[in-house]
């Protein structure tokens, strides 16, 4: 044994219990753990596969194919009950984004406000916002989705009594009904404008971020900005003729009909995950505001430098290296949080799966789908996450 | 929630472990335990619903009572399992009931694709609508553009698409997985229409808020045999379960009520006899493994069908439902069953 080798000849009694040695101890055990765990997953594998067997349920992803037979209340993409499963599920997993991506972006405004306004020196806006916290984050965001749901949304008033709101948007307890847009001839100059605009708009901060570095006179940045964004598809617009036009909800028998409605469910849903997400963001941001030193602000003021500037150029900067990653575990809980739909009737990914589970018995397949696509979307945040912090953090000359 | 899937799946694996141990015969093993462990709705009056001692009582629940009684003689040997109308398939598959009798519809899907067994059907049942009065729609052909309330995972959801889809008219559903979600948001006025079927709106009416203000459309839009299902691959087991239904139905075609039986085991009548397993030398009850007397157990125990009927959903009950398809095939019903011999 090549272990005998290295030991001294006094010990050599000790050989036989080479185990003592970290090293092999340390490898010994993983073994062990990664055979316990290939056993088990094995175990469980064929244990389910039997089963389904012995149970007469046919397996594989050939369902998906099916007629799926059911409608779901709200979709981003055209469906109907002769769509297929997959279809449906495509269905679901649109409407899981939608609500997530609304609700981080949402969440992230809502909670650096608030956290931001903790660590104001005027006692109202600091005690509101410390109140805020404490009750969104003690409170489980089912509950939270409830109050939504229950509590505001279904106390509106019925479609027959809507409550009318300025530009023709109207508010009853089957959500909110806005003018939809309907793009005739045309109307695809004014998109163009748009973008244009906005390539324009990127073009001029750059300019004007290197006419400040070498004058040291910033150009009127907000200004043009606007003016672009907004005059230039506006134009476009008038000049084209005014090929868009508005569909306007007006009363029908039972509800309003034509525009857009937005339903409770995906209101409550969403107005709950961005509360309840906001109020850990806002102690995160306090956090990582309160991690720049203090020193820093203080030479901040000490260069004259005014204090919502030196909030803006000087402590947020530093405290998003701080701020950013637990801000991503932030994102992946909404996104995962987004799965309480069902309690609403939200038409979600796992709603939709579940409806499917039922009708079809094919429950471990979806159950994997389901897997699979929360996870990818967590590893998708977590990716784009890390790479905005990389690009944030303290570049080291 | 990623913690939520993963149990699943595991219970999802695991559900086979349970399958496993009980598919070598369920009857065996529900005498091992000494009770039955039955699956029921979480919550439909007349059907299935705990009363306000925490007792259950309904249509469905008798079904188990019956099954129990014939097996041990004892109404109460029963354990309750409420289920949602999405769990309730898992729970059967899995093991975790040892029978299904939650309005639930007998389709080719369930018998086939999903490993179940049904045979008798105890409630002949159509899917209808149920809309506010001060709606003034006298038909469901006159919906179209309405918001309709409906639970998932059942076939009335499929149905209203289909009934929708077929006479061109628009909806917008409103879907819940629990029944209690769905009165809840029909009764709050998220939607016009409350779709299921007809034995659930008369149920569900009678817990609205304003009963009064609501009415059931004259339109049956689907066929809904409801009856007590099983899992595939136990005869007997299947046997049991349905002979447990057409003892009931029997013993209302000989007039056997549960007042009456012991007086009847003394009938000369040979079919009542037999029946009762009074008669010599009979294998009436130990060819289905269960006691020779086991349908006097049953009768005992719940009464006859029309005993069970008028009492949870007939006129005996707040329900007030007509027996209509559910009487007995000789008083013009389609309540048949075979001979018992």
């Amino acid at each position: 044994m090549t272990v005998d080798v290295t030991i001294p000849p006094g010990k050599n009694r000790q050989t036989s219990s080479f185990l003592n040695d970290p090293k092999v101890r340390g490898y010994l055990y993983q073994a062990i753990t990664i055979l316990v765990l290939a056993i088990a997953v094995i175990w469980i594998t064929q244990n389910t596969i039997e089963n389904l067997k012995r149970a007469n349920i046919a397996s594989g992803y050939g369902f998906l194919s099916g007629r799926a037979g059911f409608d779901v209340g709200q979709s981003l993409i055209a469906y109907t009950s002769d769509s297929t499963y997959g279809r449906a599920l495509v269905v679901g997993f649109f409407n899981t984004l939608l609500v997530a991506v609304t609700g981080i972006f949402t969440a992230t405004i809502i909670g650096f406000i608030v956290g931001i306004g903790r660590l104001s020196k005027n006692w109202l806006i600091a005690k509101l916002s410390m109140v805020y916290v404490e009750v969104f984050r003690n409170i489980p965001p089912l509950l939270v989705i409830f109050f939504w749901y229950s509590g505001v949304l279904a106390v509106l008033p019925l479609p027959r009594d809507s409550l009318a709101l300025p530009l023709d948007m109207y508010v009853n307890n089957r959500g909110l009904a806005f003018p939809r847009p309907v793009f005739d001839n045309g109307a695809q100059f004014t998109f163009y404008a748009f973008v244009l605009a906005v390539i324009a708009s990127i073009a001029f901060v750059r300019y004007a971020n290197k006419k400040q570095m070498e004058t040291g006179k910033r150009p009127p940045v907000l200004w043009v900005v606007l003016g672009m964004v907004i005059g230039l598809p506006l134009l476009t617009f008038l000049v084209t003729g005014m090929p868009i036009s508005f569909d306007v909800p007006i009363a029908g028998k039972f509800n309003l009909t034509g525009g857009s409605v937005v339903g409770p469910e995906f209101l409550s849903l969403f107005l709950a995950l961005s509360f309840y997400t906001a109020a850990f963001i806002a102690e995160i941001v306090r956090a990582g505001i309160r991690g720049v030193s203090h020193g820093q602000s203080e030479a901040a003021h000490a260069l004259g430098i005014r204090p919502g500037l030196t909030t803006r150029l000087v402590v947020v900067p530093q405290a998003m290296r701080i701020i950013i990653p637990p801000l991503t575990s932030q994102y992946l809980n909404l996104t995962k949080n987004s799965s309480l739909a069902i309690a609403v009737g939200y038409a979600d990914l796992v709603a939709v799966g579940g409806t499917i589970l039922n009708q079809t018995g094919q429950s471990v397949e979806v159950v994997s789908i389901w897997l699979v696509v929360y996870l990818t979307l967590s590893l998708s945040t977590s990716l784009f996450m890390n790479w905005f912090n990389a690009k944030m953090a303290l570049v080291e000359r | 929630m990623a913690k939520r899937i993963l149990t699943a799946l595991i219970g999802a694996a695991v559900m086979g472990i349970g399958a496993h141990g009980a598919s070598a015969s369920t009857l065996g093993d529900v005498k091992a335990k000494g009770f039955l462990q039955c699956g029921v709705n979480s919550g439909l009056a007349g059907f299935a619903a705990p009363d306000a001692q925490g007792n259950w009582a309904g249509f469905d629940v008798d079904y188990c009572k019956a099954i129990a009684a014939a097996i041990f003689g004892d109404v109460t040997k029963v354990k309750y399992t409420p289920t949602s109308a999405k769990d309730r398939f898992p729970a059967l598959q899995s093991g975790e009931v040892d029978v299904l009798a939650r309005n639930t519809t007998w389709t080719i899907n369930r018998d086939t694709a999903l490993g179940f067994n049904f045979r008798p059907v105890n409630y002949y049942d159509g899917q209808g609508f149920m809309v506010r009065k001060s709606l003034n729609v006298k038909s469901a052909l006159e919906l179209s553009g309405a918001a309709v309330c409906v639970q998932t995972g059942t076939t009335t959801e499929l149905n209203l698409a289909d009934y929708f889809k077929t006479n061109n008219l628009q909806y917008n559903p409103v879907v819940f997985e629990k029944l209690d979600e769905v009165n809840a948001a029909y009764d709050a006025g998220r939607c016009d229409v409350y779709t299921t079927d007809q034995s659930g709106l008369y149920a569900t009416r009678l817990i609205l808020s304003a009963p009064d203000d609501h009415m059931v459309l004259p339109e049956i839009i689907s066929k809904e045999p409801l009856g007590p299902a099983v899992r595939q691959g136990d005869d007997q087991w299947f046997d049991i379960v349905s002979w447990v239904h057409y003892a009931l139905i029997n013993a209302e075609d000989f007039g056997i009520t549960q007042a009456n039986v012991e007086e009847m085991k003394k009938s000369q009548n040979p079919d009542i006899q037999r029946f009762l397993g009074v008669e010599a030398d009979t294998k009436i009850g130990t060819d289905l493994g269960l006691e020779n007397d086991w349908a006097v157990k049953v009768i005992k125990g719940v009464g006859n069908y029309g005993e069970v009927f008028e009492r949870n959903i007939g006129a005996g009950s707040p329900l007030k439902i007509e027996r209509g398809l559910n009487a007995l095939w000789s008083k013009g019903g389609i309540q048949y069953a075979p001979p018992v011999r």
